[in-house]
């Protein structure tokens, strides 16, 4: 049985392009935000565009904080934040006002700030992706330092070195991937990323 | 460091397929969307930016039936533009698949919907497109597919939708646009010093050493280009690894 691979649909993303790139990989994606749908999950994929701070007001109306505490982390279903749902993993951010993430993984979501003229932001289009640990199981067959696609103007400041599973040489260098356990979050973009992006979402979806 | 150049194809598309034209107009078949889209994932080009030219000038809603169909097999990002107006136009959008909007005309009409976009949906996916061309030796935008004249200078346009909440510019020259003459240097190079978010020069492209002269001496963030890969063999890939061979740090 190919896995079920529940995809969050909280009113702030491009799911279809999200789902189309799970079924290519092989995965069966379901957008959902029912509760019942989620805990039945073999993974979870946090999808996200938009504003840090409007993103958790929908997620707080939706319930979906109380579902993924519980039936997701408190289950260790494997979840994965994309983008936005990245940085909402995080206890804090400042986008829009200071308001709380669901603080899966510690940390404060703040602006990119750039160094020197070379550095425009938001950070739009393909950069270096530098694993921490070439076994790390999101990587596997990924040469280290491959280009994924990103496209933001905020990154997470994880709390904890060891949380800290990726990062990218770009604005002094920032934290493109983040991981504790089975949970994972990527700043970029694994959907609209190619035969790369495919091979990380894959190795996801059969984690 | 900066971030890799990004080389873009420009797919224009007009009633049920393809087209390409010269100064925004005499536009020529180029084939099907698809077809293009498919080519270009095959290829994987690193960005690709699909506008609806008439969606405007006919008064219509962006097509977000054709962009859903498209965006299903596109595993790249997608810029897509043409006739979007309202938020809820940006929203729909994104929903099927699109990852960043382009607005043109209602940047100039409705300001404000720039920042209610940012807002909602984060300056990342913003991107205001710019039309310009040089009337008697001074840059004027022009919006409705280069049809109407607005008295402003692409330079201020530009600083105002940075501060609206723009996240980025494509700055297209009508003058340059299918010559395959090269790109606007100078106007680029004005943008470009003007503000801080990246700026996607456009229009006029017909070799790979145009490229260069706009990344170099115009400051482009990226390059976005149609005739050059639709009516030479030239390609997207080609295109890279001149820049590439020329000291530019792209996507290989």
């Amino acid at each position: 049985m190919p896995p079920r691979i529940a995809i969050i649909d909280y009113g702030m993303c491009n799911l279809d392009s999200v789902r189309r790139a799970v079924e290519e990989c092989g995965g069966v994606p379901v957008i959902t935000s029912q509760r019942t749908e989620i805990a039945a999950a073999d993974k979870v994929v946090l999808p996200g565009v938009g504003a840090f701070n409007v993103a958790m007001q929908h997620i707080r109306e939706l319930q979906i904080d109380q579902c993924l505490s519980e039936d997701v982390v408190g289950k260790k279903t494997p979840l994965l934040g994309i983008c936005l749902g990245m940085q909402i993993l995080a206890s804090s951010g400042t986008e829009g006002g200071e308001s709380t993430g669901l603080g899966f993984i510690e940390g404060q979501v703040r602006r990119l700030e750039p160094v020197g003229d070379d550095n425009r932001i938001p950070h739009v289009g393909w950069n270096q992706v530098v694993a921490a640990d070439a076994q790390h199981p999101l990587f596997k067959g990924i040469r280290p330092g491959s280009d994924f696609y990103f496209v933001h103007s905020f990154h997470f400041c994880a709390a904890h070195e060891s949380d800290r599973a990726a990062t990218t040489p770009y604005a002094g260098g920032f934290t493109s991937v983040v991981g504790k356990g089975p949970i994972f979050g990527v700043q970029f973009h694994p959907e609209k990323s190619q035969k790369i992006g495919f091979q990380l979402l894959r190795n996801f979806i059969f984690y | 460091m900066p971030t890799k150049i990004r080389v873009m194809p420009t797919l224009l598309y007009k009633d049920v397929g393809l087209v390409k034209g010269i100064g925004f107009d005499s536009w020529r078949r180029t084939g099907s969307a698809m077809q293009a889209i498919k080519v270009y994932n095959m290829r994987e080009v690193d960005e690709l930016i699909f506008v609806d030219i008439t969606a405007t000038n006919d008064n219509r809603e962006p097509d977000f039936a054709t962009i859903d169909e498209l965006a299903d097999e596109c595993f790249m990002p997608m810029t897509v533009g043409g006739g979007i107006r309202t938020v809820d136009h940006v929203r729909k959008m994104l929903s099927v698949g699109a990852d960043k909007v382009a607005i043109n005309s209602a940047a100039i009409e409705n300001p404000a919907l720039i920042t209610d976009v940012a807002n909602r949906f984060g300056a990342q996916c913003v991107v205001v497109s710019i039309d310009y061309k040089n009337t008697g030796g001074a840059a004027e935008v022009y919006t409705h597919s280069g049809t109407r004249k607005t008295g402003k200078s692409p330079i201020e346009l530009a600083r105002q939708v940075e501060s609206l909440g723009a996240g980025e510019i494509l700055l297209t020259s009508i003058d340059r646009d299918g010559t395959m003459n090269g790109y606007d240097v100078e106007i680029t190079r004005k943008v470009s010093d003007n503000v801080k978010i990246p700026v996607i020069a456009s229009g006029g492209a017909g070799s790979y050493s145009h490229m260069v002269d706009v990344l170099r001496d115009g400051k482009a963030s990226a390059i976005a280009a149609a005739s050059i890969f639709h009516f030479t063999e030239q390609t997207p890939l080609e295109a890279k690894r001149y820049l590439h061979d020329q000291g530019f740090n792209v996507r290989l």
